[in-house]
């Protein structure tokens, strides 16, 4: 399993490459917004993964409360913070191009409001894993997840209906796309995909490795005894020899 | 084209973040092992 | 054991300890009393523009007074044991959380019943659209936030920095419910439009949360 990684990091990366490569040089320029247009196909694919993330996250969630497997608590705490750095770059590269567009860094517009408040819920949720202690984190924090979850629906509605009312130019452009530039799509996200899945992988490991070191912590501040230094063993038996 | 430096300031920023994400995780990887070693030290 | 008597017995339990030394109420009442102040002073009420945006100022000075009602919602049950008291017996968690919720609601009702007459006077407020519609706006509105906060509160006084993490989850997953409310009173004040939108989603907001903290707040209670 992990002689994998190295491979299909390479295989990523030259995917990432190539998909860049059509983004830059093979895709039709856009009429009205020119060259900027291009942000696009990292701007939206961005979007895409963040919110598979968080319904990942979700999942991961609910399965935690129903089965208590610390493996879902990990998923959920990875997949969150993966998520995080991919909303934050749609917030970024979303007021970045808008600003070439229409004049305006932020507009509240549907798709990049309903990612700033994704973006605060699921800092929120890391926050509170963070400050919490540890033995009831992943309750507490599956919780939260569910709450968030069925905050996003409601999220939608009244951002979609504040701005029936009140209408706002629209960052992404409305209306059909062309096929090829759909086709360029489809490859960024799939890039990006295989590129947020090495990500997690890579952090996952690390958790695993993290609560490896607290549990030896924690077995070693058990068998030590006396001052620093003076270490006696208290003989129970069942323990690492 | 005036805009194409905020399309290379996208692109840019994008991978900036990533990076600076995946620096992060390599640094805790390397603090986790170097105390997983140290436990391995002391408890010998 | 039932659900409602053991929710009243606690409820006026609460109430009777709270009007015993009125300690909570007269405090939050001051706030409520400076936050009103301050916005005035912030806000120019004589600026055609405040009318427009005194919806949103009222249910923001709310929302302040509503996070240290809700601060000190579970310091008593903390500083008494009584939280594990009540683990330990039979009586159903959902009893402590709606015993809790609707103590606020009183208390945050309380609070709103005395700031806005304060924010009518000092801002000219008149409601040029159909004033009965704020009642609904007001109690759901109300509800919203403090079902939602009593229960985060809960989950808040696990962590380190208890008073701080509140508002920290409580404020972006209200935004629905806040952009409802604010809405719909800028709509009613202004007698521009129906608010009749907003009202069912804050209403929607309420049922889908209030099911979730009570199908939760087991979990939450059970967490040691």
């Amino acid at each position: 399993m992990k002689k994998a990684f190295p491979i299909l990091a390479v295989l990523t990366a030259l995917l990432l490459a190539y998909a860049f490569y059509e983004a830059i040089w093979v895709a039709p320029t856009e009429r009205t917004m020119g060259d900027v247009q291009r942000i696009f196909y990292y701007h939206v694919p961005s979007a895409w993964t963040a919110f598979l993330l968080f319904f990942v996250n979700f999942v991961a969630s609910v399965t935690y409360l129903a089965r208590r497997n610390p493996k879902a608590d990990a998923v959920a705490l990875v997949s969150a913070e993966v998520g995080v750095v991919f909303c934050t770059v749609v917030l970024v590269t979303g007021p970045i191009w808008a600003r070439p567009v229409w004049g305006i860094w932020w507009t509240w517009d549907l798709r990049l409001t309903l990612t700033l408040v994704l973006w605060l819920i699921y800092v929120s949720y890391l926050i509170l894993r963070r400050f919490s202690d540890s033995a009831q984190t992943p309750k507490l924090a599956a919780v939260l997840a569910i709450f968030g979850a069925l905050d996003v629906p409601l999220v939608y509605f009244s951002i979609w209906f504040f701005r029936t009312q009140h209408p706002q130019p629209v960052i992404g452009g409305g209306g059909s796309i062309d096929p090829v530039m759909l086709h360029i799509l489809l490859i960024n996200w799939l890039a990006f995909s295989c590129f947020a899945l090495l990500v997690c992988w890579a952090r996952y490991r690390l958790e695993v490795l993290k609560r490896d070191v607290e549990e030896a912590e924690a077995l070693e501040s058990l068998l030590e005894v006396g001052p620093r230094g003076s270490k006696a063993k208290i003989p129970f038996s069942g323990g690492p020899q | 084209m005036n805009a194409t430096r905020y399309l290379y300031a996208a692109y840019v920023a994008t991978w900036l973040i990533h990076c600076v994400y995946i620096g992060s995780l390599a640094r805790r990887y390397r603090a986790l092992r170097q105390r997983m070693k140290d436990l391995g030290k002391s408890t010998r | 054991m039932k659900l409602w008597p053991v929710t009243l017995a606690t409820l006026a339990k609460d109430i009777r300890l709270e009007w015993r030394s009125k300690d909570a109420l007269n405090s939050m009442l001051f706030f409520s009393l400076l936050v009103v102040v301050i916005f005035s002073f912030s806000f120019d009420p004589t600026a055609e523009e405040s009318r427009q945006i005194a919806g949103g100022l009222v249910w923001v000075a709310f929302l302040f007074s509503t996070i240290v009602a809700l601060n000190q919602t579970w310091a008593r049950e903390l500083r008494n044991q009584v939280l594990d008291a009540y683990r330990a017996s039979p009586a159903p968690a959902n009893a402590l959380f709606l015993a809790k919720a609707i103590g606020n609601f009183i208390l945050v009702s309380l609070l709103e019943a005395v700031m806005a007459p304060l924010f009518m006077v000092f801002y000219n407020l008149r409601i040029l659209g159909t004033a009965w519609q704020l009642i609904p706006v007001c109690v759901l509105g109300t509800w919203a936030l403090v079902a939602s906060g009593t229960f985060f509160a809960a989950m808040s006084i696990r962590t380190r920095m208890r008073e701080v993490m509140l508002p920290l989850i409580l404020f972006p997953l209200s935004i629905p419910a806040i952009q409802s409310m604010v809405e719909a009173t800028r709509i009613i004040l202004s007698g521009d439009g129906s608010p009749r939108f907003w009202i069912v989603l804050l209403l929607t907001y309420d049922v889908v949360f209030t099911t979730a903290c009570l199908a939760l707040f087991e979990t939450v209670l059970q967490a040691e």
